[in-house]
């Protein structure tokens, strides 16, 4: 490994760490005043990096090509500043998670949207006029433009500094970041200055977008690339700083780039070092260290994490014995349909995918209801236990049901380490964390083609014999979801359940009669992903191949969906919710091309009409007079 | 008594399925200081935040200068000329002091008044002149009380609602605080003060208000609550 290589890939990751920068300052902005995770934060790059492709088509030469990209990021900025006014406005002070959905609602239209207008080919943008060569440096070629690159993250950070301290604008928005509601009480409008942080976020995301175009085609998968990487970016930074975000942006694309510059290794010892296959977790290892330093990250304040929870949840009673009969009558009323329907009948297909949705989201219900722990990455828990038991089917070549219980042990372990670094934080902290998790397993997942087939995934998992009929299939996952959801049920009215509800509703007291709230929710999440594994391996022989999409993002948002649909203060909640957005799903996605955008669009409204969630808007309908 | 500046009728307030205000009525007058009194708990604060539209659910009347402000926003509240001092203060600690009552600026709602600047809020708290750059965060509590209603008063008010001025403070801070009252009060804003400690209520208003569980059980002249012992045992001493 040459100097020289090294000072190169360190441009690199400069250059790199510029775009990190302008997605996550928009990001940290956003958050530190209005409070709300921006998720939709990504598709805005994606946007950008997309209008700016058509207005660089159009424009050309020098000034055409700059004036492009600052369009681009006003023409984003404008997209944001609708979507605060449309959207955003109506849930400032609706429940967080409502929040965080309406955003993840939003990822949905604008990738629909895209796909609409610019089609799914990936589209190769220009070089930039007058940029387009590469200087020597060290005897290496650097191209300008990530010379002009780098320039632009420092830029944006002083400007950014000088708005915040020098103007009144600024003295404003960092007095909102910290006392909103004083704010207000001094004469100042908090909906103009809401508005124009989001707009002002919004087009520096488009920026970053743009400026990216002529590094890398725009595509469709940006979006969730970019919002993994913010995510990782600010929490690790801190909330809401802004310098923190520069750091942290700095830090994580450097040792990505060492990472490459250092090659394969040859150790001593005979085997081989692939460091750059560590870039995929990179980010995922800094993240780690810094939360386990400090956990509201490197220049955020411990204090800004924690927003009160604005409602305590409803009191859960314990199922009584007619709750159980019920539950098992339903049961063997289920087991009869395999013999009123054909063998090959898509009655069947179909009640396997709601069996495995319904133990899916009743762990993340687990999780998310009495845990009182929002998880954004519940998919990832339930990928490992596909992965986990498609592995030892296809490359070990076990048997089916030593697969089955591997399924649980792999989500059992992903959930012990993740949830490890998860229950130090809280809120939306924890909930980004969760995600960003999900983000790297899925990039580790679809990168290592060796072991996981990439993006092809695994196929040819298919059930052993006796089970390999549509219908015992049926009666299988029929039985073992039951049973694992009635579980779950049953540890909820256990002491390990009220501890867990305690843990949720007052940290403070909790510990102070003697309850580890930590090692609860610890143990909290580690019961949530094995029983998501166990989803995940009934999953894998149902379907009988697996790819990454299997613990993507969109997963993690229909469990997110289901559980908010059934409401997440009920036991039959995740069982409703989830048998209903399952058909929901099938109805949609057979007659609408765009589903997603259908889907998204569905969300906002459900978020819209009851914004303080369904049974807080009732609860206020009730009250009014 | 001229036409009153701040009419209170029938207020209601309610935390969640709490009611916690029912029915307090009560006045100020321009130019005038009148205490809010009562023990913990009493309904004070909430009173004062119900004015201003920071509690949730209320009901009633407030009328301002001719404007009814239930149904207004916070800061529609504000810009009608209402400042409001919090008992926790809530200093934007991230804030130099300069930021601080830049936060607060906004022009006189009435021409005639002469606005507060900065250099003129330093005279009347001198400490914050030294501390002109210095974080608010490394302010002492006196201080920080002092700066809070500096910056209420950049807003140019005609009236402030001060919630408990002398709760925590050092005596001296405290008699700082007098002046500060009588030299505002000279300047002809309105005051309403919420108070737990008589004496200090005694020295600086002219009016009283005694509330107790969330309505209003006395109304008179400071002086003559000081000489009914009858009123200030049940809802004032402990
Ligand atoms: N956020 C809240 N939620 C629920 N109840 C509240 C809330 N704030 C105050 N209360 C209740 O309202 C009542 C009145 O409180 P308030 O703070 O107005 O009293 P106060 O007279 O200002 O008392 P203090 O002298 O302690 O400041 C109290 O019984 C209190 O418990
Ligand atoms: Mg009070």
């Amino acid at each position: 490994m040459s100097l020289s290589g090294l000072f190169v890939q360190a441009l690199n990751g400069l250059a790199a760490a510029s775009t990190l920068f302008l997605l996550a300052s928009g990001l940290s902005l956003i958050f530190g005043v209005t409070r709300i995770v921006n998720f939709a934060h990504g598709s805005l790059y994606m946007l950008g990096a997309y209008v700016a492709w058509s207005l660089t088509d159009r424009l050309q030469g020098v000034f055409g090509f700059w004036f492009a990209i600052f369009a681009s990021a006003a023409t984003i900025g404008v997209v944001g500043m609708l979507i605060e006014l449309t959207i955003l406005r109506r849930i400032y002070r609706a429940p967080e998670l409502f929040q965080l959905l309406a955003t993840f609602a939003l990822t949905l239209v604008i990738k629909d949207a895209t796909l609409a207008m610019w089609g799914a080919e990936d589209l190769l943008g220009p070089r930039a006029p007058g940029l387009a060569g590469a200087i020597t440096i060290l005897g290496r070629r650097v191209p300008q433009y990530d010379l002009a690159l780098i320039a632009s993250g420092p830029l944006v950070l002083i400007a950014l500094q000088l708005l915040l301290t020098r103007t009144r604008w600024g003295v404003l928005v960092r007095a909102a970041t910290q006392d909103r509601e004083m704010v207000a009480a001094l004469g100042v409008n908090q909906a103009v200055l809401f508005t124009s942080v989001f707009a002002l976020g919004a087009a520096l995301a488009g920026l970053g977008g743009a400026l990216q175009l002529p590094r890398e085609p725009a595509g469709l998968s940006m979006d969730m690339t970019a919002i993994g990487d913010a995510f990782v970016v600010v929490v690790v930074g801190g909330m809401g700083s802004i310098p923190g975000a520069f750091v942290a942006a700095l830090l994580i694309a450097e040792v990505k780039a060492l990472c490459i510059a250092l090659g394969d290794w040859q150790t001593p010892l005979g085997f081989v070092v692939a460091f750059p296959k560590f870039t995929l977790v990179a980010e995922f290892a800094v993240m780690a260290i810094v939360l386990i330093l400090r956990p509201w990250g490197l220049m955020g304040r411990p204090d800004v994490a924690i927003r009160p929870q604005a409602t305590t949840s409803a009191q859960l009673a314990p199922p009584g014995r007619g709750y159980d009969l019920a539950y098992l009558v339903l049961g063997a009323v289920l087991l009869t349909v395999p013999l009123l329907v054909e063998t090959r009948s898509y009655t069947l297909v179909f009640g396997i995918d709601v069996f495995v949705a319904i133990l899916f989201a009743a762990s993340l219900h687990f999780l998310m209801g009495p845990g009182g722990m929002h998880s954004f990455g519940h998919a990832a828990y339930f990928g490992l236990g596909a992965y986990a038991a498609a592995l030892c089917a296809k490359a070990l070549n076990l048997p089916m049901w030593s697969a089955l219980l591997a399924a649980p042990v792999g989500g059992f372990i992903g959930a012990v380490v993740f949830g490890w670094f998860c229950v130090r934080l809280s809120g939306v902290y924890l909930a980004m964390l969760t995600l960003a998790f999900s983000q790297i397993v899925w990039s580790i997942v679809y990168q290592w083609d060796g072991l996981t087939g990439g993006s092809n995934g695994i196929v040819g998992v298919w059930p052993t014999s006796i089970f390999s009929s549509k219908a015992a299939y049926y009666c299988l996952t029929l039985i073992v979801c039951g049973g694992a959801t009635f579980v779950l049920r049953r540890i909820l009215f256990a002491p390990f359940g009220y501890a867990m509800r305690a843990a949720r509703d007052s940290v403070t007291r909790s510990a102070a009669i003697g309850l580890d709230v930590r090692r609860i929710q610890w143990i909290a999440f580690a019961i949530a992903g094995a029983f998501a594994g166990l989803a995940g391996g009934l999953f894998a022989f149902s379907k009988g191949s697996i790819s990454p999409e299997t613990l993507g993002v969109g997963r993690s948002i229909d469990g997110l969906v289901m559980v908010l649909l059934g409401g997440v203060d009920t036991l039959t909640g995740p069982i409703v919710g989830a048998s209903v957005f399952l058909f929901l799903q099938d109805q949609i996605a057979r007659h609408v091309e765009y589903w997603r955008a259908m889907l998204g669009l569905f969300i906002l409204a459900l978020v819209l009409a009851f914004p303080a969630g369904i049974v807080g808007t009732i609860r206020q309908w009730t009250f009014r007079r | 008594m001229t036409a009153p500046l701040l009419k209170v009728s029938g207020l209601e307030a309610f935390y969640g399925a709490a009611q916690i205000l029912f029915s307090v009525e009560f006045e100020l007058a321009p130019g005038e200081v009148v205490a809010l009194m009562g023990r913990n708990g009493a309904g004070k604060t909430t009173t004062l935040e119900s004015i201003m539209g920071l509690v949730d659910r209320r009901s009633g009347s407030v009328d301002f200068r001719g404007h009814e402000l239930i149904g207004l926003r916070t800061y529609e509240i504000a810009r009608l000329g209402l400042g409001f001092v919090p008992e926790d203060r809530r200093i934007f600690t991230d804030l130099t002091v300069i930021e601080n009552l830049e936060v607060g600026r906004r022009n006189p709602s009435d021409a005639a008044q002469e606005p507060w600047t900065p250099d003129r809020l330093f005279s009347l708290f001198p400490n914050l002149a030294e501390a002109r750059d210095r974080s608010a965060g490394r302010m002492s509590g006196g201080e920080q009380q002092m700066l809070t209603i500096a910056r209420t008063l950049m807003g140019n008010p005609l009236a402030i609602l001060l919630d408990e001025p002398s709760e925590g403070i050092a005596p001296i801070i405290v008699d700082q605080m007098i002046d500060m009252i009588a030299e505002l009060k000279k300047s002809g804003v309105a005051i309403l003060v919420s108070e737990q400690n008589l004496p200090f209520a005694a020295t600086v208003a002219d009016r009283a208000y005694v509330l107790d569980h969330g309505q209003i059980k006395y109304s008179g002249a400071i002086a003559s609550l000081l000489n009914d012992e009858e009123v200030r045992r049940t809802y004032l001493e402990l």
